[in-house]
């Protein structure tokens, strides 16, 4: 069986974004990108699957600019086995995503596709549940455990309430939360080794995928700042002023 | 125009991110129809009905539809997607795991989490943990909205009067099955409408010195929220957790115990209308967003907040 994992090249979760003054846009120039951190648990998870014996190929799809290459090397390099970057305005909205991941399940035929439950720029959550209705896999999304049976699997779900268990067929589409797993570092072994792994390189139009956005981003602006307030000295002034002051106890 | 909202429900009551989704919808059209899928729904359709600016309450009551799988609930309303203009859920797991698969059905592009309706195509919704809003135009024909629910008021529940109709419609096999849920019980306020919530994070140390946060909970009638760091560590379930991969809270009061304020927290309780931050290193960005902070070690505060809150309650008694 093969898995496919998608990856999405993002600013670094620990870098703190600023609009542009224009209102365009937020800075990305000389500013840290890195792997989507839910997408780094479905990398992981896959790698765990096929240590259990029960797939024998991953691949990695990206879709953006060349630089998503990096990103890739980086699934590479935690184990997985080629690459696929598709090339794409980096804006492309997660409506185009799903129809390449499907696309290329499509020609890939894998048994499973790992996402990430949401990119942490565009906060959509989107891209798991299009692909899923366009291919008509089932869908498990918010995945905090998967355990792969003969032809199905059972899933568990983060949901508002609490947490449910879904079983599902094969073929099917799971979108990973953080707390899926632990995803490892990659060692420098396998940093050199990932060099030499294979990424082919396709574009939108080979693929036969219309990408022009369906949105306009009009403005891009700060949110409101909050004052920051003031500092008491210990817990009785602190309930005199929610009591007196804020007036919310 | 005509709106179409699928309701979030859990065949007993309706939820209350359905009246504030109803109330989001409402600031553009007071032409409004719900779609309750579900088994037994009689009395949740029937208390949908009485709400204001509802027409109609489209309902699928089915044994079939008990558990809300999306693959199931996608095509009845593409059933019916052809009427409407808009169709809104609330930004809710529910709602998230449904409305992607409507939208690429419908070959449009969804804009998710909404925090303000602008106009019938303009939207305002955060991006990059709330670091950024984004104002947006849809070009599609169709609009597939999800809404933040704490971001607009609910719907009154009276001065409707609309119909509820049975709607045909032939159940599918899916090839997901419902096994079980395992949700958490408690007779506090819910979290995501509370208005006190005490959260607490890794500097509680242990799932049992979490009872120190229920404690004060109970004082106040607050609902507990944890930080991720928090439920990762296991002190709490999944379901506490607030912020960018959690859920939204916007109370009166928010009390960040033992909560640094990782940009990923404060995305889900920065809109709170008083932040309390008790922490034991003033550095912790928690307090450049606290309206009131307190430096101090949070096993000996919360037990003084513990006796300060009996004090005040016994002087009102
Ligand atoms: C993609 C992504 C999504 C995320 N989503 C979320 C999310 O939805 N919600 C969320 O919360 N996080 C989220 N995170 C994690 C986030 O980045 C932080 O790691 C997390 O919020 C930290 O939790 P914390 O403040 O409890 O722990 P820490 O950052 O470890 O802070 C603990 C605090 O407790 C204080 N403390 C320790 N002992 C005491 C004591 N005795 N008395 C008083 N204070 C004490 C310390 O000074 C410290 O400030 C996400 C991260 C990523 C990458
Ligand atoms: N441009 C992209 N390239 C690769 N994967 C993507 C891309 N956009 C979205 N995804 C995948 O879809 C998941 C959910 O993204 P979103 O729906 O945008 O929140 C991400 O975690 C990725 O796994």
């Amino acid at each position: 069986m093969k898995i496919l994992v998608t990856v999405k090249r993002v600013i670094d979760y620990n870098v703190q974004v600023r609009v542009k003054s224009d209102n365009s846009g937020v800075e990305k120039e000389n500013v840290k990108m890195s792997m989507n951190p839910p997408d780094e648990n479905a990398v992981e998870e896959a790698l765990r699957i096929k240590e259990a014996g029960k797939a024998d190929e991953i691949i990695i799809l990206s879709i953006g600019d060349d630089k998503c290459q990096e990103t890739i090397r980086t699934a590479l390099a935690m184990g997985a086995d080629r690459g696929i970057l598709v090339k794409a305005n980096d804006e492309i909205e997660p409506l185009s995503v799903s129809k390449i991941v499907a696309k290329i399940a499509e020609t890939e035929n894998p048994g499973l596709i790992l996402m990430g439950k949401q990119a942490i720029d565009d906060d959509s959550n989107q891209t798991a549940q299009m692909t899923s209705a366009l291919l008509d896999w089932p869908q498990a999304t918010f995945a905090s455990k998967i355990e792969m049976e003969e032809n199905t699997a059972i899933v568990t779900r983060e949901i508002d309430e609490g947490l449910e268990r879904i079983k599902v067929n094969m073929p099917f589409i799971a979108s990973c939360d953080l707390r899926l797993n632990e995803p490892r570092y990659a060692s420098l072994p396998n940093i050199m080794k990932a060099k030499k792994k294979p990424i082919d390189i396709k574009s939108t139009e080979e693929l036969g995928i219309d990408t022009k956005p369906r949105i306009e981003n009009l403005k891009i602006s700060e949110p409101p700042t909050r004052q920051k307030g003031v500092m008491v000295s210990d817990v009785a002034e602190l309930v005199q002023k929610l009591k007196y002051e804020a007036k919310v106890i | 125009m005509s709106i179409l909202i699928l309701a979030e429900h859990n065949n007993e009551e309706v939820k209350s991110s359905t009246l504030n989704t109803i109330g989001a919808a409402s600031k553009i059209s007071s032409d409004i129809e719900v779609l309750v899928v579900g088994s037994n729904t009689e009395s949740v359709c029937k208390e949908i009905s009485s709400y204001q600016h509802i027409k109609k309450v489209l309902s699928l009551n089915n044994m079939d539809y008990e558990h809300a799988i999306a693959e199931k609930i996608e095509p009845v309303i593409m059933s019916i997607a052809d009427n409407y203009s808009h169709i809104f859920a609330p930004a809710t797991t529910f709602g998230k795991n449904v409305m992607p698969r409507v939208a690429v059905k419908l070959d449009v592009a969804q804009i998710s989490d909404v925090i303000s309706v602008e106009s019938e195509d303009t939207f305002i919704r955060p991006i990059y943990a709330g670091n950024a809003l984004a104002t947006v135009k849809s070009n599609d024909l169709k609009k597939v909205i999800t809404i933040r629910p704490t971001s607009f008021d609910v719907v009154a529940k009276e001065g409707g009067s609309g119909i509820v109709e049975d709607l045909q419609f032939d159940s599918n096999k899916s090839q997901s099955e419902f096994v079980d849920r395992e949700e958490s019980k408690s007779d506090r306020p819910e979290l995501s409408t509370a208005r006190i919530v005490v959260s607490g994070g890794r500097g509680l140390q242990s799932a049992d010195n979490f009872k120190l946060i229920n404690d004060i909970a109970d004082k106040l009638n607050a609902a507990i929220g944890a930080s991720r760091a928090a439920v990762d560590a296991g002190y709490v379930s999944n379901d506490y957790q607030v912020g960018q991969t959690g859920k939204v809270v916007v109370p009166d009061l928010y009390i960040a115990v033992g909560i640094s304020g990782a940009i990923q927290h404060l995305a889900g309780m920065k809109e709170s209308k008083i932040i309390v931050a008790i922490n034991k290193d003033e550095e912790a960005p928690i307090f450049n967003i606290a309206d009131y902070g307190l430096s101090a070690d949070l096993f000996e505060a919360l037990p003084q907040l513990s006796s300060e809150l009996d004090k005040l309650n016994s002087i009102e008694k």
